[in-house]
Order: C-alpha cells, then sequence, then structure tokens
C-alpha cells in the first residue's frame, strides 16, 4: 500500500445494505428479466466520481471477494479504486478477459465484447457481466429488443453505446448460450440486455 | 415479529450475493442449470431448502409471500415455510395467489393465473432432466452443450411402445425457450402448458443438487412430444366434490374402508376462493358424500 487511504476520499456505501442491497437486486432482476426495461432505485448513495449512483449500487449488490472487476479507463481512478476494494472486498482484474464484472464508465471506448469471458459451452455462466454506465436510457438512439422477457418486442434507447456496439453484440448471438450479459445504468436508473436477447439495430 | 440473532431472511448477506449472482446467470440462461454453493439450511434436504435459498435471497420487507405444498397452503411445509419467513424476515404471509409477490411452491403452479411482477419459486429436488438416463455430471453437462436430447425422446417413445401412450404423468421434460432441457420439478403435467409464456418470472431452486436455474417472463416452454403423439394432459371424468371445479387439478382422497372416495382441488385457494363465490359440488350439496 504506497498511499494511505483516508477517511475523506473514502465515500459511504449504502446507508443499509441489507435492505438497500435488496432492493437494488430485486431491480437488476426485473430488468434482467424483462430486458430493456428501466428501472429506478430508491437508495441514496455519494458514489465516487464518475461512477453514476446505479452503477454504484450495482457494484455494492453484486460484488464481492469471488468477483474479480476490470474497470475501464475512464472508471479506473484511485478514488473508485479503494471505494470498490473497501465497500465490496473485490479483487480488480488488471486483463478485461479475467473479469467476472466489468464497469465501463466511457462505453465509446469500450473494447471488444468478445475479449471479455463468454463462458464455456459445458459452463455458459462462467461469463463476464458488464456494468456499462450510458449517458440515458431514454435518450439514445433506439434499439429494438425481442426474445425471453420481452412479449412481442421492446425498443431500448441508451445513448453511449454506438452502432458498433450493437454490431458486435449481435454477433454473439451465434455463440448462445455462451455470451455477455449487459447491464446498462445512467443516474439512477438502470436495465439489462441479456445475452438471451436478439438486437435489432 | 422477527426473530433475533438472526440476519434479515436467515441467510448472511455474502451468501445471498452468491446466490443473487447465480439467479441472474440463470435467468439470462434461460433453463441452464447454474451452480452454487448451497448451505445447510434448519431443515433437512428435501423440504424445499433450494427454493427457500431462492427465495430467502430475493426476498424484501415490502414483499407477500404465499407458500403451497401439492396446491394446499395448510399443509405441514407450506405453513413451516410460511412461518420460517414471517420469522427471520417479519414479511406478510398470504393465502390468496393473486395478492403474492413471491410464491414459493413444490409440485403445483396455482390455478389462478400469475401476473406480470409476480415470481414464482420452485422446490426441486432433481433438476437434471438426463439425470436417470446418464448418471454422470460430466456427460449429462456434455450433453445439454451438444443439445444432445435424442436419449429422452426415446425414453417417451419408450412408454409409446409399451403402453400407446407417453405415460409420464408428473416432472414432465420441457425445451426452454428452444433450447435447454429442463425439469419442471415434479408438477404435473397438467401444469406444463401453465409455464409457457407466463407473465411472472419463474425461479427454480434444487438445494441438495445445488443448482439454480430459470425461465424468464414470456418465454416460449415446449413440453416434448412426437407429431403423432402430441403432448396432452390429463383429464377427470369427476368434477370437484367441494366447488364442482371441472377445470382445476383433483387430488383423490379416500374417505372410508369401503371405496368411498372424492376428488377435490389440489388448490386449496382456488377451491376455497370458488366455494366463497357459492359453487357447490357433489358433497357440498349432498353431505352423505362425506366432506365439508
Amino acid at each position: 500500500m504506497a498511499a494511505a487511504v483516508t477517511a475523506s476520499v473514502l465515500g459511504p456505501g449504502f446507508a443499509a445494505p441489507v435492505p438497500d442491497s435488496q432492493q437494488v437486486f430485486r431491480r437488476v432482476l426485473a430488468a434482467m428479466a424483462e430486458p430493456g426495461s428501466v428501472h429506478e432505485i430508491a437508495v441514496g448513495m455519494t458514489p465516487p466520481p464518475p461512477l453514476d449512483p446505479a452503477t454504484a449500487a450495482v457494484c455494492l449488490t453484486l460484488l464481492d471477494f469471488e468477483t474479480p472487476v476490470w474497470l475501464d479507463a475512464a472508471a479506473d481512478t484511485g478514488e473508485t479504486r479503494s471505494w470498490l476494494r473497501f465497500h465490496c472486498g473485490c479483487p480488480l482484474a488488471a486483463d478485461a478477459g479475467a473479469a467476472r464484472f466489468a464497469v465501463l464508465a466511457a462505453p465509446a471506448a469500450m473494447p471488444p465484447l468478445a475479449g471479455f469471458p463468454l463462458g464455456s459451452e459445458a459452463y455458459p455462466d462462467e461469463s463476464a457481466t458488464l456494468i456499462i454506465q450510458a449517458a440515458s436510457l431514454e435518450a439514445g438512439e433506439a434499439v429494438s429488443l425481442g426474445g425471453p422477457g420481452i412479449e412481442d418486442r421492446r425498443a431500448f434507447r441508451a445513448a453511449g453505446p454506438g452502432e458498433d456496439f450493437w454490431k458486435q453484440r449481435r454477433e454473439l448471438e451465434a455463440l448462445f448460450p455462451q455470451g455477455v450479459d449487459l447491464v446498462f445504468t445512467a443516474g439512477a436508473s438502470l436495465a439489462a440486455v441479456p445475452r438471451s436477447t436478439h438486437v435489432r439495430v | 415479529m422477527t426473530e433475533d440473532g438472526y440476519n434479515f431472511a436467515y441467510l448472511d448477506e455474502q451468501t445471498k450475493r452468491m446466490i443473487r449472482r447465480a439467479i441472474l446467470k440463470a435467468v439470462a440462461i434461460p433453463g441452464y442449470q447454474v451452480p452454487f454453493g448451497s448451505r445447510e439450511m434448519p431443515l433437512p434436504y428435501g423440504w424445499g431448502t433450494g427454493g427457500i435459498q431462492v427465495t430467502a435471497s430475493i426476498i424484501g420487507r415490502d414483499d407477500t409471500l404465499k407458500v403451497i405444498d401439492q396446491g394446499a397452503d395448510d399443509t405441514v411445509n407450506a405453513v413451516s415455510i410460511r412461518k420460517f419467513f414471517a420469522r427471520t424476515a417479519g414479511v406478510a404471509t398470504t393465502e390468496r395467489t393473486e395478492d403474492a409477490t413471491i410464491v414459493q411452491t413444490r409440485h403445483r403452479i396455482p390455478e389462478t393465473p400469475l401476473a406480470a411482477g409476480q415470481i414464482l419459486v420452485y422446490q426441486v429436488p432433481i433438476p437434471e432432466p438426463l439425470r436417470w438416463l446418464e448418471p454422470r455430471e460430466a456427460e449429462t453437462r456434455k450433453m445439454h452443450a451438444l443439445e444432445e436430447y435424442g436419449a429422452m425422446h426415446v425414453r417417451l417413445y419408450e412408454d409409446i411402445a409399451r403402453f400407446g401412450h407417453i405415460a409420464t404423468s408428473y416432472d414432465y421434460p420441457v425445451r426452454v425457450n428452444g433450447r435447454y432441457l429442463a425439469r419442471p420439478s415434479p408438477i404435473p403435467k397438467f401444469d406444463n402448458p401453465k409455464m409457457d409464456r407466463l407473465p411472472a418470472l419463474q425461479l427454480f431452486g434444487a438445494g441438495r443438487e445445488k443448482r439454480i436455474y430459470a425461465i424468464p417472463p414470456h418465454t416460449e416452454v415446449r413440453s416434448l412430444d412426437f407429431d403423432d403423439h402430441p403432448f396432452e394432459v390429463q383429464t377427470w371424468d369427476e368434477a370437484c366434490a367441494f366447488c364442482g371445479a371441472a377445470d382445476s387439478f383433483l387430488d383423490e382422497i379416500v374417505t372410508d374402508d369401503r371405496g368411498g372416495r372424492l376428488f377435490v382441488c389440489s388448490d386449496t385457494d382456488y377451491c376455497g376462493k370458488r366455494r366463497a363465490a357459492g359453487h357447490t359440488g357433489s358433497a357440498t350439496r349432498d353431505p352423505e358424500r362425506g366432506g365439508a
């Protein structure tokens, strides 16, 4: 440990960890079960920049010592590293290929999706979940989602991931059940696009 | 009143996080069995430890829990699990299907249709549909990976060759979203059509076997069959002796030692509601035949 972590730079986590993580988990579960639907979290958060409240809440809810986390260049600040290490106790992965979770604060500059663990044919669950922080979940270019959890089709408007991102995501569909699961966050809202979803741009 | 000395809903937070991650992967890969670190619970395996761990990981203070055992709210397993969560999580419990946010079930799907936003948690004894055909886990993994499900069709064909029809009447294998073969826990095949495109989320927990799987809302669930032997559900010549329902799953109850028997709804909530609405059956019209 080079620089000592002082209390002044370390912001708080959940005010009430047990009910807060349960509430956030149910939002994530609802989002994953109904891809593209947007859910608001109702827990007060003061996360270190650049993390949005929803991004930080999902981290606190799902990460611990069993889940190596990879941070993209924008999220990889000293403050986020100490905050995640302290509150989640999670190891930080140096390489995207070794991560079980990834926090992407600048989705426009994200590495190839296929570079994250996709699981194996026998164990497709041993794959990454990407937490992608978008500028908005309502104001972006619409993509059309279909598949499990969606009655007909649902429009999803995350601002940030571009055309190339969705093209990569579509290419991964051929590998199902292997793939990555995406949780999108913006402010206090979140949505998800699991690997089972068919995306049409 | 919540019991002191336990975390909310009994499980510790790290266990809940691990189970929550498994549930999310299960939802993302419909029908695929996600291994998880099943914990010792204060009741033996076989009494719904998988379902309890799933429920404990998703339940919150605002939830209303319903627990059924073979359709009934008032049997030992259902009562004790409901009490367990009332004591460790202080949640509201109900017997009314439409009032519940979470329904934990052993071996039935309620007759009252489940709505969007509700979660159905199944207690699963054996999650692997191919287990009695192939005992080795490494092999069944491979069969799922390669979508190699011919052996199950052969098993159903053997039924037809021997009995003239598919004799499997419960735990009838399904294909989830056209991909994974899954075991719907031992629900009667009468309930299989309810799983197809159900608006509610379905979660399956197997405690002893340490597996969690899921079916998201609006997901296609097809019962395996053949073109010339299409999937069929059981039918009864009788209607429920208490409420007269001809559309529900009936239990046969022996009433004396002279061959007397009654057929009554397995879903006690559904039957009770129909009787409250004024429906009658053979036993309620004619008390001589026994029953309430």
